[in-house]
């Protein structure tokens, strides 16, 4: 096997040196009944050509968003990444080191970290970021999580435009530490609604900016509303390429930002893994769940970085953590903070421009398709439309014929009543062609 | 002074405890970076977690001694938590409670029986 | 003899230098280690490294929400971003550089194919909310992973889409929550959990609001039946036991545990961790399991990426797998389906643990690792990892102290600091010596159940020759601790790119992001 580089001479020689005589003395503590003689009911060793042979023939039976004219959003987007971004997170002492529990030789993990969370911070509009999370809905989920210990109340507010994974995500977690969450009938335009839900037990409202239908929201007068009650903001973005062109949370008057970051860096990987980026105000930093690396100096006076604050985590709180995390999205993190530093704010203001001006040729095109309403009045790169039939029916009779046109919202949300709404966005690889090409197939699909 | 077995101390004068960790708890801790102590009017019960210190390596409640009302937390310690290690029995208390029970007292160890109970460690 | 070369009486063996001690650089690098500053210290406020059109900005629907104040955000050009990340990368360690013996963590080589499968653009390339019918594909390969886990395990169901270990911990006792909820059995406050466990254990119980009691420890390092026997009650909900523990050692009674647990009426969560010590020999299901999560990234060798992502699948019994968390895979005539909503077969399903289906790029890579070995080869690499452990073990005892000196131990041997006692010299400095040697530190003070512990895990991808070279430089360094070289330990590390930091400034004035100093570029304000 190519991967085990013992022969039987050593395992033989080593077995003596142990001074046992075959491999089962190894396992001796096993109970008899557990023990299992011969191997499991699987194939057997293979080679590299046969196992690429099979995972390619996989692999093909999958409809690439990069061979297609591609619409599809819903927290999840497809940017173009730069040669370099993939290239040096594959670098071996990125992809194949540990936690840096040993900052002394981890300093290019920490750095990355230091640098990701100022990126994070100053993209947000916060005063401090983690070393991410899971994804962004298990950043949202954690979000309420620490709103709830910081106020000591246990209610959570969530907002017509919230998606709805990352409501599911945060009721599931929610459910099971106690905390009552009010979820908003989905709307396209009525995040502010959340002001009238706020009661003396909520903990936090949880907006989302720009929400799952795509509208970008100002919501100063919700945080102002949210203090007011002695609860905290808690605003989502699930499209982190629209914060260079969207004002951020931070100037908003959010409190704690949870975002999904794989727009930057990140490919779709239908799904994952992803990075969850967590932001927030200076004062609550001992209240962040998740690592965090701070600056400070070696024993030679030089600058240096270290994980810190770690009495908030399990290895050290156990029981009494901010959290149960352990595992960050390292990796993700650092294509996030090399795409990031590429970009800089002037390429992400300009890729962000692109996003905008293609997203408003789509609004265009489909508006003047019979039939199509759109309904998303203020967006960045995402716009719902209503169509005059169910929404899943006219993607999958367009997807087969190779243009996916998006994300039919009864597939997040099948109990909401739309089922005639699409979601559609559009990024930087969205060409002029591919718009022309949805309108004229839309057309078709419906006069048919 | 008076002592808990959990390490922290007390000193009373007139109605009011003033409480911290003792020179041991400061030195199993190692460097103490951050300091939690609780606000004035604050009703603590005896046993109970009233302050929070920690060092890199470890996080730690301390335990009210005596039950009473915070008249005054040490709020110095937030910003110098240094000072625990540097001067746990002196500048480094955590807070002064009115006590309500002054009998909770007697069951605390002198210095002569925390030295002994250190000994026994 | 005459000469016509090297006239210029250039040495060609190096003169007698003092030891590194106290050498200083210049400018703060180190032979080929630059110090490298920050990216926001390069100047790059008005750089880019991308070439993008400039678009035809129209905004107005905006209004006040488009971003007028400068982000702070640096860019850089292409050539200056590949050297920066290059020379950062030069100052970490890797498993592509030389054994990582952290115990519990299960440092492996992380084979390149695997990479090279999930970036096939048909796997990397999908969004999880295009059409079924155009990713089926992917739901194959879900689906064949959830046959490999479930056939490995010997369980019944698995859940695909927990993102982590401790993500697995979670989904399985909301689903041990969901199983007692269904049954009417509210009264179920506690999660019993030995006082070996990882972290995560108790953090997790916790974390969904059930309250920790500790289980003893025998002697020989596994849980404590009688004081088992003496926790179990009417108000524990579940049981949460690492096998092999984190001590290394496989839980001699691990079906007697199971038995007591359900008899008690409540479920035995495992903590699989250490799964690959025994894959491929032992089955999880043959023992009494409930639910125990499974580490692609250590067991099936993702790579650990400097901290992530990693992927904690969680196989369940029959009495739990109604409970699994929404999404899964079916298959059906027509092809896979994915089941996302707690309705029909999901209707007892826990819910939603996080947006879309799991971490597909680890599916991918697991499941290369799984079909590159095969059954007979991952039978191989527990049989192989656990013997190079007790080699280590077999080699080091006489010069350290084992903490369980008595029969074998399984993927990762265990010593305590007895042997240390009387130099002065504690586990933290003797890890630190090690970095000098070139080896990463194994993982220390955990468990917390042994004192100054020094937990080494090789892995089955060390050679015989790097075990050797391992071996031979912690018995040079035990020899130099009973010499009584205190330095050698204090101070290390000397030749790391950093000396020991100072992580007591870091927790007390802690400086999380980049600010500018004083006076400087505005654009970092």
């Amino acid at each position: 096997m190519r991967y085990l580089p013992l022969t039987a001479d050593d395992r033989r020689s080593m077995l003596s040196a142990i001074g046992a005589k075959s491999i089962d003395d190894l396992f001796v503590d096993v109970p008899l009944s557990a023990r299992r003689d011969g191997v499991v009911d699987l194939p057997k060793v293979m080679g590299e050509l046969e196992v690429e042979r099979e995972l390619s023939a996989l692999a093909a039976r999958n409809k690439p968003a990069g061979s297609v004219p591609f619409f599809c959003g819903a927290g999840a987007y497809r940017h173009h990444v730069p040669a370099t971004v993939d290239h040096v997170i594959q670098r071996s002492e990125f992809l194949t080191s540990y936690t840096p529990y040993q900052p002394e030789i981890a300093q290019g993990t920490l750095q990355v970290l230091f640098e990701f969370q100022t990126q994070v911070a100053r993209l947000t509009g916060m005063e401090v970021a983690n070393a991410s999370m899971y994804d962004g809905s298990t950043a949202a989920a954690e979000a309420v999580l620490m709103a709830s210990r910081v106020t000591r109340r246990t209610r959570a507010v969530l907002s017509p435009g919230l998606h709805p994974h990352y409501v599911h995500s945060i009721e599931t977690l929610a459910h099971a530490t106690s905390i009552q969450t009010e979820r908003l009938r989905p709307a396209v335009d009525a995040e502010a609604d959340v002001i009238e839900a706020i009661d003396a037990n909520t903990a936090c409202v949880v907006v989302q900016t720009p929400n799952v239908f795509g509208t970008a929201t100002d919501v100063t007068r919700i945080a102002e509303a949210v203090h007011a009650a002695g609860a905290l903001l808690i605003v989502v973005t699930t499209e982190v390429m629209s914060l260079g062109l969207l004002k951020s949370p931070g100037e908003m008057g959010a409190d704690i930002v949870a975002a999904e970051g794989q727009s930057i860096g990140n490919a779709l990987n239908f799904g994952g893994p992803y990075v969850g980026l967590f932001a927030a105000r200076e004062k609550l930093t001992r209240q962040m769940p998740g690592r965090l690396c701070g600056e400070t100096v070696d024993a030679e006076g030089r600058r240096g970085f270290v994980l810190t604050l770690s009495t908030r985590e399990q290895h050290i709180r156990r029981d009494k953590a901010t959290s149960n995390i352990c595992t960050n999205s390292g990796l993700c993190a650092l294509a996030f903070n090399i795409h990031m530093s590429l970009l800089g704010e002037k390429g992400l203001r300009k890729v962000a421009a692109v996003n905008h001006a293609q997203a408003r040729k789509t609004r265009d095109a489909l508006a003047a398709v019979p039939g199509v309403e759109v309904l998303t009045p203020r967006f960045f790169n995402e716009i719902a439309v209503r169509l005059p039939r169910p929404a899943e029916q006219v993607v999958q009779v367009l997807a087969d014929h190779n243009i996916i046109a998006g994300v039919p919202f009864s597939r997040l949300d099948p109990e909401a009543g739309m089922d005639d709404v699409l979601l559609v966005a559009a990024t930087e690889i969205v060409t002029d062609h591919d718009i022309k090409l949805l309108a004229m197939a839309l057309s078709k699909v419906l006069s048919a | 002074m008076h002592y808990t077995k959990d390490h922290e101390w007390v000193r009373v004068e007139g109605d009011v405890a003033t409480v911290g960790i003792t020179q041991y708890a400061a030195d199993q801790l190692g460097d103490v970076v951050f300091v939690e102590t609780p606000e004035a009017g604050k009703a603590v019960t005896k046993g109970d977690g009233f302050a929070v210190v920690e060092s890199v390596k470890a996080a730690s409640d301390v335990y009210a001694p005596v039950s009473g009302e915070v008249v005054e937390g040490n709020g110095a310690l937030a910003d110098q938590p240094a000072i625990v290690n540097e001067d746990p029995t002196g500048n480094g208390w955590f807070a002064k409670i009115r006590v309500s029970d002054r009998s909770q007292l007697d069951g605390l160890m002198d210095q002569a029986a925390y030295d002994a109970y250190l000994a026994s460690l | 003899m005459s000469s016509s070369m090297n006239t210029v009486g250039r040495p060609t063996a190096p003169t007698e230098v003092d030891p590194i001690h106290g050498f200083q650089s210049l400018t703060g690098g180190r032979g080929l280690l630059q110090d490298e500053p920050l990216i926001f210290e390069m100047d790059g406020w008005d750089k880019t490294g991308v070439d993008v059109p400039d678009a035809d900005l129209d905004a107005s629907d905006l209004g006040a929400l488009v971003r007028r104040d400068p982000i702070g955000l640096p860019g850089l050009s292409e050539p200056e971003t590949m050297r920066h990340y290059v020379r950062l990368s030069q100052k970490n360690h890797a498993i592509d550089l030389a054994l990582y013996p952290l115990g519990s963590c299960t440092m492996k080589h992380n084979p390149r194919l695997n990479e090279k499968m999930a970036r096939l653009p048909g796997f990397s390339d999908i969004h999880p909310l295009q059409p079924q019918s155009t990713v089926q594909g992917a739901l194959a390969l879900m689906d064949r992973l959830a046959h490999w886990l479930k056939t490995l395990t010997g369980m019944p169901a698995v859940a695909l889409s927990p993102k982590a270990g401790a993500h697995g911990e979670l989904c399985g006792l909301l689903a041990i929550h969901a199983a007692h909820d269904a049954k009417g059995d509210h009264a179920r406050r506690v999660v019993l959990v030995p006082t070996s466990a990882h972290g995560t254990n108790p953090a997790t119980a916790a974390f969904v609001g059930y309250s920790v009691r500790e289980i003893a420890q025998t002697a020989d390092g596994r849980v404590d039946l009688q004081d088992l026997k003496a926790k179990l009650g009417p108000d524990v909900a579940a049981i949460m036991v690492t096998n092999p523990n984190t001590c290394g050692l496989f839980e001699r009674d691990i079906v007697e545990i199971a038995r007591l647990t359900h008899e008690a009426g409540a479920y035995f969560y495992c903590d699989g961790a250490n799964f690959n010590a025994i894959v491929g020999r032992v089955r999880p299901g043959d023992l009494g399991v409930d639910a125990m999560h499974i580490n692609l990234h250590k067991t099936f060798s993702t790579p650990h990426g400097g901290g992530g992502p990693g992927a904690g699948p969680v196989v369940l019994s029959e009495a739990l797998a109604p409970f699994a968390p929404t999404p899964w895979v079916v298959s059906h005539e027509d092809g896979f389906r994915l089941v996302e909503f707690e309705e029909g077969e999901a209707v007892q399903s826990f819910g939603r643990m996080n947006a879309f289906h799991g971490q597909m790029g680890m599916y991918v890579r697991a499941l290369t690792y799984m079909m590159s070995h095969g059954s007979d080869g991952l039978r191989q690499v527990a049989e192989d990892a656990v013997l190079n452990a007790n080699y280590i073990k077999a080699r080091l005892s006489d010069v350290m102290s084992p903490a369980f000196p008595d029969g074998p131990c399984m993927h990762e041997a265990l010593f305590d600091d007895r042997w240390l006692e009387g130099t002065g010299i504690t586990t933290l400095d003797f890890a630190k010596a090690m970095i000098d040697e070139g080896f990463h530190p194994m993982t220390m003070y955990f468990p917390l159940v042994v004192h100054g512990a020094m937990l080494i895990e090789p892995t089955e991808t060390e050679s015989r020759i790097e075990l050797d070279r391992f071996i031979e430089a912690l018995r040079a360094l035990a020899g130099a601790a009973r010499a009584g070289e205190v330095d050698r330990f204090k101070g290390a590390p000397y030749l790391a790119p950093m000396r020991r930091l100072d992580e007591t400034q870091a927790a007390r004035q802690p400086r999380l992001s980049w600010k500018a100093r004083e006076g400087s570029n505005l654009a970092a304000e």
